[in-house]
């Protein structure tokens, strides 16, 4: 499943919005979740906190969570804070759907 | 002539909102400044983080307590102050982030990234007990136009 979030991922709105989404996704059964973050320009410590959140939460369920499209400003981010090693982070659509188990 | 010292101070309410006016007022101001797009940034998530911490742990939420935010110029640097009326913290108390047993951890990152994102932080007590978190970067290089010293 192919989702494209946009905007800020920050304490408040962006980070519930998020959290609401993947609940969503995983109470209608979807356990493969591809994130496409192209549009999101920001995030905080907050929105990171989600991130990780989503992907632990969609591990614990069998499933996996990878993220594609990274702007630079979250793509330093997530390598400052050693996240971008644990996010399966790739490099487009197709190849993220052909990694998929 | 003394160089003149300009300081802004604000005070925020215990508020989400207040996270989001911090970090555009200390963005407006570091723009005005003369910091690049990168640093202005950077600046404004320092701050940002640092209003995060004020909200959440300084000041638990309480609306009944208060935020301050001061900007002030030294000659060589710009230097942000966050003051919650909480009862402080050791900086010793908090985990890094990046250890292996704490990546996976969705809280614990608003320090380092303020850290990461400045050239000094620091966390001293405040005036009433609280946290003061005391973020500086130096002041983009300026060369005057006709050469002169």
């Amino acid at each position: 499943m192919v989702v494209d979030f946009g905007g800020k991922i920050t304490l408040g709105e962006g980070s519930a919005m998020l959290r609401r989404m993947i609940r969503e996704l995983l109470d209608t059964g979807h356990r493969k979740i591809l994130l496409n973050l192209g549009d999101v320009d920001y995030i905080d410590s907050s929105g990171i906190g989600e991130l990780v959140g989503a992907y632990t939460t969609v591990r614990g369920t069998g499933g996996e969570l990878k993220l594609v499209y990274l702007t630079k400003r979250v793509r330093d981010i997530l390598q400052i804070t050693r996240l971008y090693m644990v996010f399966d982070v790739q490099a487009d659509e197709a190849s993220a759907l052909r990694s998929f188990g | 002539m003394a160089a003149q010292s300009q300081r802004l101070e604000v005070t925020l309410d215990t508020q989400l909102e207040s996270v989001d006016l911090a970090e555009n007022i200390v963005t407006r101001v570091a723009e005005a400044a003369g910091f690049g797009e990168d640093d202005v940034h950077k600046l404004g998530m320092a701050v940002r983080e640092g209003v995060i911490n004020a909200y959440n742990y300084g000041n638990c939420q309480d609306k009944k307590k208060k935020i301050l935010l001061t900007v002030e110029f030294e000659p060589e640097q710009m230097v942000v102050h966050v003051i919650d009326e909480g009862c402080g913290f050791q900086l010793s108390d908090v985990e890094d982030p990046l250890a292996d047993e704490n990546l996976l951890r969705t809280s614990g990152r608003g320090i380092f990234l303020m850290r990461a994102f400045t050239d000094d932080l620091a966390v001293r007590r405040g005036p009433t007990g609280g946290t003061d978190l005391v973020m500086s970067k130096k002041l983009p290089h300026r060369v005057s136009g006709n050469g002169r010293s």
